[in-house]
């Protein structure tokens, strides 16, 4: 498998003003190979979505490089930079609500796309949006409808057709399935794991469910405060989490069974996720980490190698 | 036979809209006995959260319409009732917390003087003795210090930390029940774990009894005792927590676990979505509100509403397969249907 996107020492910094700046994206690196599902857990505020947004250019990157195929990226995105990336590289938002324009019917909201970047005539546009409809499991009549005339789920299908009418490599889904109800979240999986294999797509699928993490992706990334503390295979994060964050976050995913619930030794960790704002030196879990060292408040731990996974721990 | 702590039996409440009468409660009947945890689960709109405002008097009315059924607090009506034998029935009597802490706490009241505050007024304390007290419950809800906290408002918390708050108020006049809506569903898993964890607790320690609403069916696997499963206005399957579980006999409770990635090691399960949406409540249909989604369905289910049949010891099913006639009648319902186990 060769490697579709390189992240290498990528920030994401917001200025606050006097002086005062979020670390929303740390220093990440890591790839993403070609028709690969990468999950990305962690709690808000870890800098899931922000990090999912910088890839696309929705955001700037303050430093670090991020490639895709042969090319770099730029740091900053101009409107020829996102006629040229945004086919390939699309985004699926969490809130299938409020990312669909109320004002505008499915079909145009759906032919927006090949309408400015000029793929098709009005007509062909038409024809392709009635045939994205039924690709997710709607009819193409209903492209005359308004958002409001559908369900979450429906409305997350629909969200689903704009982004790959377009044709992308590579979708970031952000939380695609955090507003919907169980039942339901199991179609929209079904379906995006359908098309990702049918089309050969590449996706970063950001999420907090871990068992749907775990059921969806290849790899599991896992951040905390900004920083990517563990990555790997999906079943050695979930099973044999090394860093510490990581242990809580899994041994604190309820599970739909009582024995295993009952036997469960009380689990949770004491305090809160820190604010994002000027971090200190050393690991950011240091302060809530049952295992914590002094070395570890000194120095920044970075990923090392811990048999398939990548973990950023001074106890490895 | 003991009277149970609280008994509900046959709860209709409707609401009028512009668009018609939504019947979103169609008949509700549990009860919980002290100490224990009952899980009320289902989906959004399933009438689980407008089951217990109804309870405690929250339903606005007009639009709101309870138009049968009686809820009895230790055998004595609490439906339109303020207070029994002079304690309030709100906020003594029954505590309350919600989903959303942010919205349900006053943006410029500091949070100690928002817990003193019922206790001033339902209670007769002083306003000393008040702030005193809200400060301990801070403290027994696990917030660290307490007395520093008490004087800062709700945008100085977090969002696990005003969950903390709410359940200080909701237990500050000794409830003898507490029901909690969907009290996690805004929060992240290790902040969840500290609330489910101080809820259990707060049990122990007092032997309150807890409703639980919820969507998710591993809260309820860590929590309850008794699950009531409620789909379209009705709950489908009542039973303890082991039985709902792991011998689940309405249709939709399968298929509920079989929409959920299993988080067994070896195992791992294709997701198997319900198909469709839940039905319109302006029109419920006649029958059986699942008959359209259900892999099992017959035609009876469709032209008559199902009762509840006993399907073990104090487990019950809303569905035809458990009628005691039907041939069919499995001890434990498999996926079946379409497509190959």
């Amino acid at each position: 498998m060769s490697e579709l996107i390189r992240i290498r020492s990528l920030c994401k910094l917001f200025d606050l003003g006097h002086g005062q700046r979020v670390h929303a994206v740390d220093n990440i690196s890591f790839d993403i190979a070609e028709r690969e599902i990468v999950g990305l857990v962690g709690e808000s505020g870890s800098g899931k979505s922000t990090l999912g947004k910088t890839l696309l250019g929705l955001h700037d990157k303050t430093s670090g490089e991020v490639q895709y195929r042969d090319e770099i990226l730029p740091a900053r995105y101009h409107s020829a930079d996102y006629r040229r990336y945004a086919r390939r590289m699309q985004m699926i938002f969490q809130d299938p609500y409020s990312s669909l324009n109320p004002r505008m019917t499915v079909g145009e909201i759906i032919a927006e796309g090949p309408r400015l970047h000029g793929m098709m005539t009005a007509a062909q546009a038409r024809e392709a949006s009635g045939e994205w409809l039924r690709r997710v499991g709607l009819h193409p009549d209903h492209m005359s409808r308004y958002p409001h005339e559908f369900s979450g789920g429906q409305r997350q299908r629909i969200g689903i057709a704009r982004a790959l009418i377009l044709e992308p490599e590579f979708v970031v889904c952000d939380e695609p399935i955090s507003a919907l109800d169980v039942s339901v979240q199991a179609q929209v999986v079904n379906l995006l794991s359908e098309l990702q294999e049918s089309l050969g797509l590449t996706l970063l699928f950001i999420a907090h469910d871990l068992s749907m993490v775990r059921y969806v992706s290849d790899r599991m990334a896992v951040m905390y405060l900004g920083a990517l503390v563990e990555i790997g295979p999906v079943d050695a994060v979930y099973f044999q989490p090394r860093h510490p964050y990581t242990q809580v976050l899994v041994a604190s995913n309820p599970e739909p069974d009582p024995q295993s619930e009952r036997q469960r030794v009380s689990t949770s960790i004491r305090g809160e996720i820190p604010s994002p704002v000027n971090v200190p030196e050393g690991c950011r879990f240091a302060g809530r980490c049952p295992k914590a060292m002094d070395v570890c408040r000194r120095s920044t731990p970075t990923l090392k190698p811990v048999e398939d996974s990548l973990v950023a721990c001074h106890l490895y | 036979m003991t009277t149970p702590l609280l008994q509900v039996s046959d709860l209709h409440v409707e609401f009028d809209t512009y668009g018609g009468t939504v019947k979103a409660v169609r008949g509700v009947d549990f009860s919980i006995e002290a100490g224990r945890t009952l899980a009320i689960v289902g989906e959004s709109g399933c009438g689980k959260s407008v089951t217990v405002q109804a309870m405690m008097g929250l339903i606005p009315m007009p639009p709101g319409r309870i138009t049968r059924g009686e809820a009895r607090l230790r055998g004595e009506n609490i439906l339109g009732v303020s207070s029994l034998g002079g304690r309030e029935v709100r906020g003594a009597e029954i505590g309350m917390i919600f989903q959303d802490p942010m919205s349900s706490l006053n943006p410029t009241m500091s949070i100690g003087d928002q817990i003193a505050e019922p206790l001033i007024v339902h209670r007769g304390y002083s306003q000393a003795q008040a702030r005193a007290r809200a400060v301990a419950l801070l403290d027994m809800v696990r917030i660290p210090e307490a007395s520093r906290r008490a004087r800062q408002y709700p945008f100085e918390f977090s969002g696990g930390m005003l969950q903390r708050a709410m359940i200080a108020m909701a237990i500050s006049c000794k409830p003898t029940l507490l029901i909690a809506d969907e009290p996690t569903t805004a929060l992240d898993v290790t902040i969840q774990a500290q609330i489910l964890d101080l809820l259990r607790d707060l049990q122990n320690e007092t032997g309150m009894a807890l409703i639980l609403i919820t969507h998710d069916l591993g809260v309820v696997a860590r929590m309850a005792d008794e699950v009531a499963v409620m789909y379209a206005g009705r709950i489908v399957e009542y039973g303890s927590v082991e039985d709902v579980f792991y011998r689940s006999s309405h249709p939709y409770t399968v298929g509920l676990k079989a929409a959920m990635p299993s988080n067994d090691p070896e195992r791992q399960h294709e997701l198997r979505p319900i198909e469709g949406s839940p039905p319109d409540l302006f029109s419920p249909p006649v029958g059986c509100a699942y008959a359209a989604r259900c892999p099992h369905s017959m035609q009876i289910c469709r032209q008559q509403p199902a009762g509840l049949f006993g399907v073990g010891e104090a487990h019950l099913a809303r569905c035809w397969l458990q009628h005691p006639a039907s041939p069919h009648r499995p001890a434990g319902l498999t996926l079946g249907g379409h497509g190959h186990e």
